[in-house]
């Protein structure tokens, strides 16, 4: 048998907190082999970065290994003294880092900080390491190396940041790579981008991978064997095929079901909510450490499952796997009981907001030249002549990437933000550009939820105060009627009235979302804007928000303006999608419409861009050059044409494209390549529920 | 039993402060530095506080007999040069100084934390317009501004006040707008907006308690720097006037006399410099103690 790279037998990593020790990771086992791409896929607090850490030996003063063996190519990593682990640092064992930004050195030259790590580990001298350094940085496929070299790591976007830092790991030609989420703050774009690299530079090399993230995305497309860890405990390793077509840990299922496919909508299928969350690590159930959010448990989950193996390197630690793998117990995916009334198209309805050719600038503070020369005031334009219609009762998603000016256009609508051209209307009556302009009445039709629940509610106000004053101030109630409704709002979203004492310092994430939402549809609002509402959360919880706006909009009727970068779940909840890029619309279409050819050459690249999760579909690399332009600059003509794979010349520079209209669908898209052109040089992209041979 | 529970879950407003309090003094106390600190300032709290019940002399008494006598179990602290004792003047100071600081600073906090509040939340012209005077305020040294100011107000007690609002508020209006400018951008007080609050309720009881932890430790600070100012005041002999036992005063009077009356000058100097040092430890102490409960 050939010794794995990594091997990793019943290791138990604790942290020191206030005197006691809280085990972060309990009794792992798993194995590396050369070549192969393991993934540790788990929520964030499950313990997959501790996981990632103890591999190489590098826990911080607090954390200790204790008990369980790591073993690198068949040598004790734990035998070895410190000093001894230096040499294998770097050489044998590389890490890329999540945090791009803040693993390099802002004072140093980027090409000068591969090239000292050339001649720390070879003895180079430094002509040859800058030399083998400038091949690196070609080897990632790096644009214009010589000028990146040459620069601070703030000179250059996250992305090149990230390339930087996968040269230096692979640069000593490890035996060991562990990339932890290394994608994970990128545009999904650029991940993409980096994911074709990382696949490409492993392949052919002999390097055992360690690929940490919770993208369950990522996972599928890149890994061959994967582990799910949850409060510190793998419940599950498989190869990824089966993992993804069969899980046999009710996690697993839990996970996989909670999550929207690309493709997916309300209409079809019914998001399945993991109760509960992840159990803080002093307070782990005893038994199964599933237990308590399980729909399966039973009484013998009360006592702690062992690791059972099923078939060739199958292991699940849940009692019932056997049930679950005969298909006797799980809930799976389960079809929507049509509570979401199917869009009626031929329905006129009323348009509860209505944007015109909106702009939104902020101006720069000019310079002590442009102002003797009194030039006009230079400004960033974060949205460019936006016009969208929202209809009553109707879901409206907003796709783009970070920089593309969605929360800007948010911020507008609401009046936090002054647009500074263009009309809106509320209602079919005019809405005031500013907040302060607006009457009461205006304020209780338009709500909106932030993105972050953490700042969404202030720490020293109760649940019911928060919840409280719109009840007072919008609707007018009495202090005494206002406090008999905020139990209802925590009715409604499923929180026991007993909270309204609670501050949100003793809340979760979801809870706090929850609260929000409540205050949201407290003053029962004829337009909720929703500010990415479930990317600060964790996967496991994130069905359950969405699944309780569904719920809400349904009773309450209101229209939801949906914002997120996920193309997944705002196709699975809105009716209608907008896409946009650096502050212009590029295609609008209702959500079934949107994953039909032809495509805006920009969605085109985003739905390509995806991960999918399901490893064996097989989609086609569509990827775009460089990074979102600047809003200081913004391209002439059409803004995309700078990466546009479908340029088509001079036209897309110099002139502003045409919106047109696709035959017999809901689509409009703004490009300069007619309908039946696009149609032909572009293939169905594949989506979940829609064969490609259809 | 469900009675109970809520009763403990939602317990009174001035149970929750005295539990508040006391979790305070505990935080305090947690440091070896900040506990000395907070044991010095309660001790001359106690001082000013109680000064006639435990000076065994009036502040201006002489005992002619007995002037110039170095300290003795009589006269702990020694007499000065009228036969006044030492030890009930430094007693009895400590409560005019103490007073005047503290009043000072009190008032410099509560303007200081209303116009930040202000300037951090309005911006646009109110900002930039009294940001820009309290740099030119700022740009003089504190000692140098407060002789300015008492030349022209004249020298009065009511007026070291004055001046140490004018000397102090600047700066705490800055650490005030600080914390405004961080806080006014975050989703609860936009959500707030959105629903209509208004500027006052959004200001006190949105974004103050925020401003709370910052303004303690700067209170604290101002104190003790106020402190410092009434002393130096005295000792240049602008403000307060003799026979006050001003602490300042007392070194500057003792100063003519320090070869032969030694003690009638460091007894003063010394209780200046423990209370500020007091004091000072016991911003520190406060600083991490919130640190800490962030």
């Amino acid at each position: 048998m050939i010794t794995p790279v990594l091997q990793i037998e019943n290791l138990t990593v604790a942290y020191r907190r206030g005197g006691e020790w809280l085990e972060a990771v309990r009794d792992v086992s798993f194995h590396v082999h050369a070549g192969e791409t393991f993934g540790v896929v788990g929520e964030s607090g499950s313990g997959k970065t501790t996981l990632a850490l103890a591999a190489m030996r590098y826990l911080g003063e607090n954390g200790a290994v204790k008990a369980g063996r790591i073993t690198l190519a068949g040598r004790d990593l734990l035998a070895l003294s410190p000093v001894e682990m230096e040499p294998v640092w770097g050489k044998q064992i590389a890490l890329v880092p999540q945090n791009p930004q803040s693993s390099l050195n802002p004072s140093m030259l980027i090409g000068e900080q591969l090239a000292e790590v050339l001649r720390h580990q070879f003895a180079m001298d430094a002509v040859e390491a800058n030399r083998q350094a400038l091949d690196w940085f070609e080897r990632v496929h790096m644009p214009d190396p010589d000028r990146v070299a040459n620069s601070y790591p703030h000179q250059v976007s996250a992305g090149m940041q990230q390339r930087v830092l996968i040269a230096t790991a692979l640069c000593t030609e490890p035996q060991l790579l562990i990339l932890d989420e290394p994608t994970s703050n990128l545009d999904v774009t650029t991940q993409a981008v980096i994911l074709d690299l990382v696949r490409e530079l492993i392949r052919g090399r002999q390097t055992a991978v360690l690929y940490v993230t919770h993208n369950l995305g990522v996972v599928a497309q890149v890994c061959d064997r994967v582990g799910v860890l949850y409060a510190g405990e793998f419940v599950e390793q498989a190869s990824t095929r089966e993992l993804f077509s069969q899980p046999l840990h009710p996690y697993t299922q839990g996970l996989l079901a909670s999550v929207p496919l690309l493709g997916e909508t309300k209409e079809k299928i019914h998001l399945w909510a993991i109760p509960g969350q992840i159990p803080p690590l002093g307070k782990l159930p005893g038994g199964c450490v599933f237990r308590p959010r399980c729909g399966l448990a039973v009484q013998i989950c009360e006592t702690q499952p062992p690791l059972y193996v099923s078939g060739l390197k199958r292991v699940s630690r849940c009692h019932r796997w056997e049930e679950i793998q005969k298909g006797e117990v799980g809930d799976w995916r389960v079809p929507t009981v049509s509570k979401v009334s199917a869009p009626g198209e031929d329905e006129r309805r009323r348009l509860v907001l209505n944007l015109d050719a909106l702009h939104v600038d902020y101006p720069q503070r000019p310079s002590l030249k442009e102002m003797l020369r009194h030039r006009p005031a230079r400004k960033v334009s974060a949205v460019r002549g936006v016009s969208l219609a929202i209809p009553q009762g109707r879901t409206v998603g907003l796709v783009g990437e970070s920089g593309s000016g969605k929360t800007s256009l948010a911020r507008a609508i609401m009046g936090l933000t002054i647009s500074s051209a263009g009309s809106m209307e509320l209602l079919e009556i005019p809405l005031p550009a500013s907040l302060s302009q607006r009457d009461l009445a205006t304020l209780r039709h338009l709500q909106m939820m932030f993105q972050n629940p953490e700042e969404a509610l202030n720490p020293f106000l109760t649940v019911g105060e928060t919840l409280r004053r719109p009840l007072i101030i919008l609707l007018g109630k009495s202090r005494a009627e206002a406090d008999r409704e905020v139990a209802d709002l925590l009715q409604a979203v499923r929180l026991p009235a007993s909270y309204a004492a609670r501050l949100p310092g003793q809340l979760s994430g979801g809870e706090l979302q929850r609260i929000a939402i409540a205050r949201a549809f407290a003053s029962n609002p004829a337009l909720l804007i929703c500010d990415e509402p479930v990317s600060a959360l964790d996967v496991s919880v994130q069905a359950a928000i969405l699944n309780l706006l569904l719920e809400l909009q349904a009773e309450s009727g209101s229209s939801l303006l949906l914002i997120s970068h996920d193309l997944a779940a705002v196709g699975y909840l809105a009716d209608e999608i907008a896409v946009i890029y650096l502050g212009s619309l590029m295609e609008v279409a209702q959500a079934t419409d949107l994953f039909q050819t032809p495509y805006h050459p920009y969605t085109e690249a985003l739905l390509s861009a995806i991960p999918l999760i399901d490893p064996t579909a097989e989609q086609r690399p569509i990827r775009l050059a460089g990074d979102i332009p600047s809003p200081t600059e913004t391209p002439t003509g059409c803004p995309f044409h700078t990466r546009c794979p479908r340029f088509l010349g001079e036209i897309c520079q110099k002139e502003t494209p045409p919106w047109r209209e696709v035959k017999a669908t809901s689509k409009r898209y703004y490009c300069h390549i007619p309908e039946d052109d696009l149609r032909a040089v572009q293939e169905r992209l594949p989506v979940f529920g829609q064969p490609l041979t259809g | 039993m469900t009675v109970t529970l809520k009763v403990s879950r939602a317990p009174g407003a001035a149970l929750i402060w005295g539990r508040r309090l006391a979790c305070f003094f505990k935080r305090l106390y947690a440091k070896p530095l900040s506990a000395i600190g907070t044991t010095i300032s309660l001790i001359f709290l106690l001082i000013a506080l109680a000064g006639p019940l435990i000076a065994p002399y009036g502040e201006n008494e002489i005992v002619a007999s007995d002037a110039r006598q170095p300290p003795s179990t009589q006269h702990w602290f020694g007499t000065d040069n009228l036969g006044r004792d030492v030890f009930s003047r430094v007693v009895l100071g400590a409560r005019q100084i103490l007073v005047l600081s503290g009043l000072g600073a009190f008032l410099a906090v509560v303007s200081g934390a209303f116009l930040g509040l202000l300037s951090g939340y309005r911006g646009g012209w109110i900002d930039e317009g009294l940001m820009r005077f309290f740099d030119s305020l700022l740009a003089l040294p504190a000692l140098l501004l407060a002789l300015v100011l008492l030349g022209t107000i004249g020298h009065s007690t009511f007026s070291v006040v004055l001046v140490i609002v004018i000397v102090y508020t600047p700066i705490v209006t800055r650490v005030v707008r600080s914390v405004v400018l961080s806080v006014k951008s975050k989703g609860f007080v936009e959500a707030a907006r959105l629903q209509g609050e208004s500027q006052a309720r959004l200001l006190f009881r949105e974004i103050f308690p925020f401003v709370l932890p910052a303004l303690a430790v700067e209170a604290a600070l101002r104190f003790s720097y106020a402190i410092f100012l009434v002393a130096s005041l005295g000792f240049l002999g602008v403000g307060v006037q003799p026979p006050n036992p001003n602490w300042g005063l007392m070194v500057k009077e003792a100063r003519n006399y320090v070869d032969q009356l030694p003690w009638a000058l460091y007894f003063p100097a010394g209780a200046i410099s423990i209370v500020i040092i007091g004091v000072n430890l016991t911003a520190d102490g406060l600083k991490r103690a919130w640190q800490a409960a962030d």
